[in-house]
């Protein structure tokens, strides 16, 4: 069952596996541990960010396919359901047809882009992904009408998404585990949660999220998978083989393309609002290529850890340093470097030094510790296959 | 030789810029028969091969398989027509283990790349078949192995094996014993010579080991400067003037 599920690809490290399983439990139980808007913000952002950072990392990490046009089919996701529910109505079926039509525009822009790498390589098609990126981001300002241009587009989800939706008439008791582990008060921790659109909305997104995940993982260990690895690999000796590459790299960014526009699709609706800044900005294409980074490339696990770790950095940093702060208060430079202030600049040294330490990503990192581990207990065994390094599995 | 043949080249030219690689080479080779491609360092002769298996584009001439006209077909396309290639720069997928390479070789010749919703890895004939060919280059004991980690000798044998999986029609090795230490290269020239008497395949080699080339060939070829120069069997050929001067003349070091 889970083999099939994970199919097959497991995190091979007992420090990941605890680190992912940590993750999932506290998505899965989120909207009860952790209390308030700004937490309900980062949780779900942090599952949206997971499947598209994954979709990235099938491109760059798999393929070695680099493109800067990865939140372009993230805005089209999010800028068709947010243009459907606007102008044709707020119900289901306008959710559906948004949806559909991002997937549609998504992947007729994902197969010009795959058939343009046939004519283009390398970093010539990463310039021409810029190019079309800034391209689309720059129409988005301009029209205006259709697009809401520098205001985004605000709009209505269906009723059941709705936060004065309830799905249950009593509420539920939560249970904060940030407050428990800072306060250490049992009875202090204890919440009230009412079931309401809210909840509902975060769980749907949740579950497809889930899937999208599990569906990337299956086909990244696909005969299909192993292809675009051995691109990736060496893309000379592929064609030798008898693959025609270029037939590989376009499903590929099909495939890239369409998650990417769900992911769109699903923020949209989870916020409401479809703004350029938070949908098509350079920001965010250059938060996911850090996410990617930062988890490990060519691992999609890689973009579990780097998508959390991230977001929660991004979101809580301030705050932390300002607990840490009045900690410290009394010691005269300590507190001058650990002001909330300086949070940005305690964010960048974070990723210098996850970089330093972790050239190959968290995932791939702790990978080479828990093999070098599983070498050294074998290593009194069989000599001559504990020398050479394995690859783990089959 | 009544059978008819297997490939064909018919006037087969390269141009890079002024310099001509290869000069209206034609050839015809038969199944069941090994045929060395000789000639001094620059000759053109893994241009030659280039050019058959489709790695570079031919200036002019025609290139046929099986009597059909393969010249603007893409290498990926040739190679499922039945032209395989060894290559004689280690060409493998490094990071990726040795049983994973050969087996992404014979999910290609099954023509299982677009599977995309099963586990590669469940797929128990390609297992079983690139577990074949690994045992059949002495390389099984290593199937876990990821590629880069291999000795030289054993990333030769990979490369081999890969070719091997293709099961091809037309085997093409390009020094496939170079960099190989002595006692390995028996296990190759050993493949070669099994292949070679299966008696329906066409193999054609590049090698510089004139040892090996006179005791595996059915018949040698010469270029020299992109030209064919010369033909037959291998005494006659190796004992040709034209051989002696081009060929040991120019790189007498390359000779034995």
């Amino acid at each position: 069952m889970l083999d099939a599920l994970l199919s097959g690809d497991y995190p091979r490290s007992r420090a990941l596996s605890a680190l992912l399983l940590l993750i999932f439990v506290s998505l899965a139980f989120a909207p009860f541990l952790f209390p308030g808007t700004v937490a309900y913000q980062t949780y779900s952002k942090i599952c949206v960010f997971i499947v598209l950072v994954a979709s990235y990392d099938i491109l760059l990490g798999y393929t070695s396919i680099v493109s800067f046009a990865h939140t372009m089919f993230f805005g089209i996701g999010a800028y068709a359901v947010a243009i459907a529910l606007r102008d044709v109505g707020t119900g289901w079926d306008a959710v559906l047809l948004g949806t559909g039509v991002g997937l549609v525009i998504s992947l007729l822009a994902g197969l010009a882009m795959g058939l343009l790498s046939l004519r283009v390589r390398a970093i010539f098609f990463a310039l021409v992904t810029l190019a079309v990126a800034s391209g689309f981001l720059i129409l988005t300002f301009k029209l205006y009408t259709f697009t809401g241009g520098d205001d985004g587009i605000r709009f209505s989800v269906p009723r059941e998404l709705r936060p004065s939706f309830k799905l249950l008439e009593s509420d539920l008791t939560g249970f904060d585990v940030i407050g428990f582990l800072t306060t250490g008060s049992l009875q202090d921790a204890l919440f009230k949660v009412s079931v309401n659109g809210r909840v509902v909305m975060y769980y749907l997104l949740f579950v497809i999220c889930t899937l999208l995940f599990l569906l990337m993982l299956r086909v990244m260990n696909s005969p299909f998978g192993r292809v675009c690895q051995a691109i990736r690999e060496n893309e000379f000796r592929a064609e030798a083989i008898g693959y025609r590459t270029v037939y590989f790299r376009t499903v590929n960014v099909c495939l890239a393309a369409c998650i990417a526009s769900l992911a769109g699709s699903l923020m949209a609706l989870a916020t409401r609002y479809a703004h350029p800044e938070t949908f098509l900005s350079f920001g965010v294409m250059v938060n996911i290529l850090l996410m990617t980074v930062i988890g490990g490339m060519g691992t999609l696990y890689g973009a579990v850890v780097g998508a959390s770790l991230f977001l929660l950095a991004e979101t809580y940093l301030q705050n932390g340093l300002g607990w840490v702060h009045a900690r410290v208060e009394g010691i005269p430079l300590l507190a001058d470097v650990l002001t909330p202030e300086r949070w940005l600049m305690w964010l960048g040294i974070l990723f210098v030094l996850s970089i330093y330490f972790f050239p190959k990503g968290i995932v791939g990192q702790l990978r080479v510790w828990a093999q070098a581990r599983r070498a050294r207990r074998s290593a009194g065994g069989d000599g001559e296959t504990a020398a050479a390094p394995t690859l783990g599995r089959r | 030789m009544s059978a008819p043949p297997v490939l064909e080249t018919e006037d087969l030219t390269i141009r890079f810029g002024g310099h001509v690689a290869v000069d209206r080479v034609s050839c015809k080779f038969y199944p069941g028969t090994l045929t060395s491609i000789v000639g001094p360092n620059g000759a053109g002769k893994t241009t030659y091969f280039n050019l058959i298996s489709g790695q570079l584009p031919a200036t002019s001439g025609t290139i046929r398989l099986f009597g059909e006209d393969i010249t603007r077909l893409k290498a990926p396309a040739r190679t499922h027509r039945g032209i395989g290639r060894a290559f004689q720069l280690t060409n493998l997928f490094p990071a990726l283990s040795v049983l994973e390479n050969v087996r992404l070789t014979v999910a290609s010749r099954l023509r299982r790349g677009f599977d995309m919703f099963s586990m590669a890895d469940r797929h128990r004939d390609v297992t079983e078949r690139a577990m074949h060919y690994l045992e059949r280059v002495a390389l099984d004991k290593k199937a876990d192995v990821a590629a880069a980690a291999l000795p030289h000798g054993d990333q030769r044998k990979l490369e081999v094996a890969l070719l091997l999986a293709l099961e091809p029609e037309v085997f093409m090795f390009d020094e496939p014993t170079a960099g190989m230490s002595v006692d390995e290269v028996p296990v190759i020239l050993d493949l070669i010579q099994e292949i070679r008497k299966q008696q329906d395949k066409t193999i054609l080699l590049v090698e510089h080991k004139m040892d090996v080339v006179r005791s595996l060939s059915d018949r040698i070829i010469v270029l020299v400067n992109g030209r064919l120069v010369a033909d037959g069997a291998p005494a006659e050929v190796i004992a040709s003037p034209v051989v002696q001067e081009a060929y040991l003349g120019v790189a007498p070091a390359a000779a034995e």
